[in-house]
């Protein structure tokens, strides 16, 4: 276990090493953050000191070796768009995010999971037909498509829910009443307010996901039903249910929470559209806007912070699975 | 069935006005702005920005205020004249106070001044417009001069761009004590109380303000940089003003009676870079035969060529069809009205026959072939612009392949004269001077001429009369150098001009906006209509 834990360490040391050098070049070969930062009115001078300013004026290797020197201090360098900490913007903008995509899952759990066991044991009834149809729809339509209509719809038309933005946030310290609502970390879904702001993002969000749940369900139910333990367990006179909650639903767990897992990760990472359609401050609202200046240190420490989450989630995946099926054993698939 | 619907939608539409009836009353005292560029800081002198710089007015004042229209009219400043030639007075505005009840003083000019060049890391100071000062002299606490090397016209126009902190509280504070609001004391109408970066200001109004009193207890100002979603949070209620109104948006907003459009002609000129760098007997790099081959010459540098490209543009159908009518035709920088604006300077007609007339007289009779170049996501329409222009362009004989490209990489290559003709903008200060400089003059490191001179274009004749202009304090003799600068340049076809945008915001019916032609949204600006 030790052994395959330090070992997965260094992968992700690996990778993010060669990470912030992919990030590097690929930065320097798109363009120069001065030229898009710089006020048009900037005259050759003023230009001059916002590249010795930015650090810019060094050769790229150069700068490399101060961003991996720093960096080794803690310090992942400083956003050229807000001169704050670039670790201190992406965490600021996390919580929102890290809500949105919970919120997203939690749905996607709740609502996929129910109905692709019903369209696996029923494959053949019309409410079945009607589920599997609606995730196809679920599947292809594109996301800012669905939102802008989400926004429509339920804002525009029938005024039911607030068309964009979060909400009003409360810490969770202050929500029990220790300390005032404003400090602290602040989640939306901790107010009335901010939970209706969250609605529709997290449909927006949830809607493909949900699809593949239901998806992952159904199939693994169609499979699963036609195994000769459940087969035996009927024969056993065991309860319908009793075959279904546990021995039907416990083996169809792990595909499910291997991509409720990844697509966890994917939702934190790239919710950039759900983001900038419903103007939510996230991390991937703010990453967006840093590709488009150009914002080197925000883009490179935003990256380190997703292939270490991404690193994180998929060690939680395996741990996940041993637990639900003991014959998988960590020690062998470390590679 | 049918009834039931009608009814059904009676009831919502019942319901729907009684809930802006409710919002209107609450929002008496509250107003939701939504702004499509995010600002990225509450110093302001951190980064020279249109959205910043809106933001800061609103917190902010400077010694010269400016109206919608951008004349200059007194702010901390209620009078500045030139004592000497190269001296300048500003007399200061008596009984001002910060937000935090500090007095306002010459000392907080001087320190402002000298903050400028040291804001650190700044990606685009303020610092140009102290540079030309060899000495702040405070003569009482309400009077201070500004002393320059030369005779220097542009003193009250530079002081339209620097925003005045208070020195007690501003002292040793960094950008990051204005984002968090602990140094953002300014003397404006509204006071910052609350700034989620990149998401929200939330502003309160100062009642100590020595101006008129702002008309809203409350402000919030969102950032939406989607353009779809923007329009739908006003159409939903939730906001009420909304800037950048996408132009697909316009004809569909203009017919709903729950909104109000307010408009002004822009400063922003589009218009056509062409290259200059190189000679007339070189090849430029996007130019060929139509065989593909190389010509062996740069066509561009011929004044026959450039009027015959600019002729063959239908600017009217391109503001017509791709802008949605929200731009005017332009043959030069700045609109009318502004200082420096050419009366004798229309927009070109679009004339095909006599652009192949003129091509064939430069001696291309059937033409060449050129590559357009473009941005696709900076200005308004900008791919669909250059596309129209293509076809324009093929149809005089230039047979033009266009390639529009996200900014990030566009700008770059442009600045390294790797085009031979590109789509750009340039948002003027209301000053014929500001883009002669910075874009018409020969580019010039030392004299910091032509910074923004992509194309290189020189014409000592401009240059001659620029200079002359920079050291003119008398106004009316300055306009004139600046007009025949700005006609010789524009004759020449420096550049080829295409339209001014039109500035336009959208808000709620009850809601009144006035609209500026510098495009900065800000929250004084906005009002309850009048009943």
């Amino acid at each position: 276990m030790a052994v395959y834990l330090v070992r997965r360490l260094m992968q992700a040391l690996l990778v993010v090493l060669a990470m912030s050098i992919i990030v590097f070049v690929g930065v320097y070969a798109i363009g120069d953050p001065v030229e898009i930062l710089i006020s048009p009115d900037a005259d050759q001078l003023e230009r001059e000191r916002a590249i010795r300013a930015l650090g810019l004026d060094l050769p790229l290797w150069q700068q490399y070796l101060v961003f991996l020197t720093n960096a080794l201090q803690g310090d992942l360098g400083r956003s050229f768009v807000f001169n704050e900490p670039a670790l201190k913007l992406i965490l600021q903008r996390m919580p929102a995010t890290l809500e949105l995509a919970f919120g997203a899952m939690f749905l996607s759990i709740l609502i996929g999971l129910p109905l692709g066991l019903y369209a696996g044991l029923r494959p053949n009834s019309a409410a079945s037909k009607t589920i599997m149809a609606g995730s196809i729809l679920g599947f292809s339509l594109p996301t800012f498509w669905v939102g802008l209509m989400l926004i429509m719809v339920f804002a525009v038309q029938l005024g039911w829910l607030p068309s964009t933005g979060r909400g009003e946030t409360c810490s969770v310290l202050g929500f029990i009443g220790l300390q005032p609502c404003s400090a602290g970390l602040q989640w939306s879904w901790l107010t009335g307010d901010g939970l209706a702001h969250m609605v529709m993002p997290a449909i927006n969000l949830a809607l493909f996901k949900i699809s593949l749940v239901i998806r992952l369900t159904r199939a693994g139910v169609r499979e699963t039903m036609l195994m000769d333990y459940v087969k035996f367990a009927r024969a056993k006179g065991l309860s319908a249910s009793r075959v279904t909650f546990v021995h039907v639903f416990k083996n169809i767990l792990i595909p499910v929470v291997t991509v409720v897992g990844l697509e966890l990760g994917s939702t934190i990472a790239f919710s950039v559209v759900t983001e900038s359609v419903f103007a939510w401050p996230g991390m991937g609202k703010l990453i967006i806007d840093s590709i488009n200046v150009l914002d080197r240190p925000v883009i490179v420490a935003y990256l380190m912070i997703i292939v270490m989450m991404f690193i994180t989630i998929n060690l939680v995946v395996d741990l996940t699975y041993s637990l639900l099926d003991p014959r998988v054993r960590l020690e062998n698939k470390g590679t | 069935m049918k009834t039931k619907n009608r009814r059904g939608r009676l009831a919502a539409s019942a319901a729907m006005a009684a809930l802006a009836l409710s919002a209107a009353q609450a929002s008496a005292q509250t107003a939701t702005i939504a702004v499509g560029a995010p600002v990225t800081s509450i110093d302001p002198h951190y980064h020279q920005l249109s959205p910043n710089n809106a933001v800061a007015d609103t917190i902010f004042d400077k010694l010269v205020n400016t109206d919608a229209q951008s004349r200059n009219i007194p702010g901390l400043a209620t009078e500045w004249r030139a004592v000497e030639p190269t001296v300048w007075e500003f007399r200061l505005r008596p009984n001002v106070r910060f937000h935090n009840g500090n007095a306002f003083t010459a000392e907080d000019v001087a320190f402002t001044l000298q903050r400028l060049p040291n804001v650190p890391n700044s990606p685009s100071s303020f610092a140009v417009y102290s540079r030309p000062l060899t000495r702040i002299e405070i003569v009482d606490p309400l009077t201070i001069r500004l002393h320059t090397a030369q005779p220097y016209p542009l003193m009250p126009l530079d002081m339209t761009n620097v925003r005045i902190i208070d020195k007690e509280t501003a002292e040793n504070a960094t950008t990051e004590d204005f984002n968090a609001l602990r140094a953002a004391a300014g003397t404006g109408p509204y006071r910052a109380v609350t700034h989620r970066n990149g998401d929200r200001i939330e502003f309160e109004r100062w009642d100590g303000y020595w101006g008129e009193r702002a008309p809203f207890q409350r402000v919030n100002y969102r950032m939406i940089t989607n353009d779809a979603a923007r329009t739908a949070a006003l159409l939903a209620g939730d906001v009420d003003l909304i800037d950048q109104v996408p132009t697909s948006d316009l004809a569909k907003l203009r017919q709903d009676n729950r909104v109000r459009l307010s408009e002004t002609v822009g400063l922003r000129l589009i218009f056509l870079g062409l290259d200059f760098q190189r000679a007339a007997t070189e090849n430029s790099p996007f130019v060929t035969d139509n065989d593909g081959r190389p010509l062996g010459r740069n066509p561009l540098r011929d004044v026959r060529v450039r009027r015959a490209l600019s002729m063959a543009i239908d600017r009217r159908a391109i503001v017509d069809r791709v802008m949605e009518g929200a731009a005017v035709p332009a043959n030069q920088f700045l609109p009318q009205g502004v200082f420096g604006f050419v009366a004798d300077l229309p927009a070109p007609a679009y004339d095909p026959d006599g652009a192949r007339r003129l091509l064939a007289e430069a001696g291309y009779p059937n033409g060449f072939r050129i590559q357009l170049n473009g941005p696709n996501d900076r200005y308004i329409n900008d791919s669909r612009i250059i596309q129209a222009i293509g076809q324009m362009w093929t149809r005089i004989g230039v047979r033009t392949a266009v390639e529009a490209q996200p900014w990030t990489t566009f700008i770059g290559r442009a600045g390294r004269q790797e085009y031979s003709a590109f789509l750009i903008g340039w948002g003027s200060n209301p000053d014929g001077s500001h883009p002669l400089r910075n874009i018409m003059a020969t580019f010039n490191a030392e004299r910091g001429w032509g910074a923004s001179n992509r194309g290189r274009y020189s014409n000592p004749q401009v240059d001659d009369l620029l200079a002359q202009s920079l050291t003119e304090l008398d106004e009316a003799k300055r306009e004139r150098l600046v007009v025949d600068a700005m006609r010789i340049a524009m004759q020449d076809v420096g550049v080829v001009p295409l339209h001014i945008q039109t500035n336009i915001w959208a808000s709620r019916r009850n809601f009144e906006h006035t609209a500026r032609n510098d495009e900065l949204t800000r929250a004084q600006d906005l009002r309850p209509a009048a009943r």
